[in-house]
């Protein structure tokens, strides 16, 4: 497998995952009007992770649907972040924000890059997701602004913190936890930042229920 | 009924169309409330049997369509609830009646989803029951509800189609995705047959009557016969019901009488997920009643 | 805060009234506005305004019936008949 393809299948990854998780929200976010934007939300991190998936697909000679759901769950390649099971508002607004702002990084690097189907896959991404860290942004304001919201997405920033660093490779993490930082006008625990590589329990779970139905049918079957 | 009431009655039933701000006998203002509530709980307990299965959903396009599917009903949900809140009860108070239980919703979603076949049967018929209703709305006398059903009716078209072509992929596929299909249509029909509600006669329905609703419990029930039974046919899939046939010369549809009083059953909360299903809209309401607290903040 | 939406379906289409929603303010209203009223790319544009702006008028007195200003206000069908009499050009079987 080369390097490319190990890249494109790491941030195919951790866009199916998160969109996966985001997907959990439809039909019980908050209130009504969120719960149709989340949404839109999961279902464009769903639509990268299968854009990405179909170039990788072409390198391998497979398809994006084998790719996403016929690895065991030891050979994908997401961050530990997405990984993590957490139905609580203020920790989805925080994983939401942080892996965005995060992703933007990583992004930036991609659209400069020689490949040509990279950087356009990355400039077509980055467009849609100025979409969601409007959204994340929003959120962040909101919360903010009073004691109550200020506390609980701290108390979630905190804990996300180590993990929201490991979605990077280190010589861009300290551009996120500058922009961390600043954003939330405090610093940032030093941590150590828990790496891609690892998986999480709840990785395992998530594989078998996004697999039940697809694994009822012998390989090829038609859904 | 005092003059003013009747005189809007008839209005109403020549084709009068009423706005927010007009002036309206309680009756009218109370059976509608009851009516487009009942609406609005439905596409959001609807949302509960299906969203299961956007987490195991077997291809891409599958779990993007099945969400966006579920979107569509929140959506129409958050539609729905703005229309009574204008009507003067605010969307907090439904969810309180829903999550108490003093509040229906439709029949079809008190019960579990038990497999993928579900997930295409649900999509493909009992939208299309919903549907038929829907259209028959777009001529409701109330015209702000009438006006959102529009957008409604266009979201569930799609959702038909999608339900369809699930339906399709797994009867031109293997034996056990046929048996699957087949299995959730022996135990979707009864509660099929129930969704348009008893053969009250139309001058006998106040919801007719005050032209809420445009058509008889039974010309729905009729026409969702007609337009879905040779397309369940044609695929080689069974109905549960010997009974079930057209009569030819008259048109109408024959079928085994559905149990009506397990269907008041049902509604008032004795459904196989009933309890389960309002039991967890109001632990997850909890569970984010403090995001409404903190986002209606006055601004900083 | 109550929002109203008005959608244009394509350009050069008239604006019409979609619907409402509630928001926290105008950043979380536009976001919802576009996945509420556009996410299907099925609207050309959108307007939305609070509905607290908006202000409606549906009385429209017409206490002396002046129809001069409209075209029901105009019946020529006699006159036109009696000058194409005298112009000799009324075609026999013409009402009007």
């Amino acid at each position: 497998m080369s390097a490319r393809t190990e890249l494109l299948l790491a941030i195919a990854d951790d866009e199916l995952v998160l969109g996966w998780r985001d997907s959990e929200w439809t039909g019980i976010a908050p209130y009504l009007e969120e719960d149709v934007a989340f949404s839109s939300i999961a279902q464009n991190e769903i639509g990268h992770a299968r854009a990405l998936y179909e170039l990788a697909a072409a390198e391998l000679g497979t398809t994006a649907d084998e790719l996403a759901f016929d690895r065991r769950p030891e050979e994908y390649r997401c961050a530990p972040l997405v990984q993590l099971r957490r139905m609580e508002w203020a920790r989805t607004i925080a994983r939401h924000w942080l892996y965005e702002t995060a992703d933007e990084i990583r992004l930036d690097v991609l659209k400069a890059s020689d490949d040509s189907a990279i950087a356009g896959i990355a400039a077509k991404i980055d467009r849609e997701e100025a979409y969601h860290r409007m959204h994340a942004e929003m959120w962040i304001d909101r919360l903010l602004a009073t004691d109550e919201g200020r506390t609980r997405l701290n108390e979630a920033v905190d804990e996300l913190w180590p993990y929201a660093l490991g979605v990077l490779d280190a010589d861009l993490q300290g551009e996120l936890r500058r922009r961390a930082e600043e954003r939330l006008g405090r610093e940032l625990p030093d941590v150590e930042p828990v790496s891609r590589g690892r998986h999480e329990a709840e990785l395992r779970d998530l594989w078998e229920e996004m697999t039940i139905v697809r694994r009822s049918a012998p390989a090829g079957a038609q859904w | 009924m005092d003059t003013r009431s009747q005189e809007f009655l008839e209005y109403v039933q020549s084709g009068g169309q009423v706005e927010t701000g007009d002036w309206m006998p309680d009756e009218y203002r109370s059976k509608l409330v009851k009516f487009i509530e009942m609406h609005g709980n439905s596409e959001l307990m609807g949302v509960l049997p299906e969203r299961d299965w956007i987490l195991r959903a077997p291809t891409l396009q599958r779990k993007l369509a099945l969400t966006a599917k579920i979107q569509d009903e929140v959506g129409h949900a958050q539609l729905i609830y703005r229309v009574v809140a204008d009507l003067g009860k605010p969307r907090n108070a439904c969810l309180d009646d829903l999550v108490s239980g003093k509040s229906k919703f439709h029949n079809v979603f008190h019960y579990p989803t038990k497999t993928w076949g579900d997930v295409g049967v649900i999509a493909w018929l009992v939208d299309a029951a919903a549907i038929v209703s829907q259209k028959a709305l777009l001529k409701c006398s109330y015209a702000p509800y009438a006006r959102i059903m529009k957008k409604i009716c266009w979201e569930e078209s799609f959702h038909i189609l999608h339900g369809r072509d699930v339906i399709l992929a797994m009867v031109t596929g293997t034996q056990e995705q046929f048996e699957l299909v087949q299995e959730a249509v022996d135990r979707w029909w009864e509660p099929l047959m129930h969704f348009h509600g008893n053969q009250i006669p139309a001058e006998e329905d106040p919801m007719y009557v005050w032209r809420i609703k445009s058509q008889a419990n039974e010309e729905a029930r009729q026409q969702f016969l007609d337009g879905y039974v040779p397309q369940i046919r044609e695929l080689g899939l069974e109905i549960p019901d010997p009974a079930l046939r057209k009569d030819e010369e008259t048109g109408q549809w024959h079928y085994t009488e559905p149990d009506w009083e397990k269907l008041r059953a049902v509604v008032t909360g004795h459904g196989p997920a009933s309890q389960e299903r309002i039991a967890f809209r109001r632990l997850s309401r909890e569970d984010v009643a403090w995001v409404e607290r903190v986002v209606l903040a006055e601004a900083a | 805060m109550i929002f109203e939406v008005f959608r244009q379906e394509r350009k050069g289409q008239p604006f019409q009234h979609a619907g409402s929603f509630d928001a926290p303010d105008d950043r979380f209203a536009e976001i919802y506005a576009r996945e509420q009223f556009g996410r299907r790319q099925e609207s050309a544009a959108l307007w939305l305004v609070p509905r607290a702006e908006l202000r409606e008028i549906d009385d429209f007195p017409d206490e002396f019936d002046l129809k001069y200003r409209r075209v029901d206000g105009y019946s020529i069908k006699t006159r036109l008949r009696e000058a194409r009499e005298r112009a000799g050009t009324l075609v026999s079987d013409e009402s009007a």
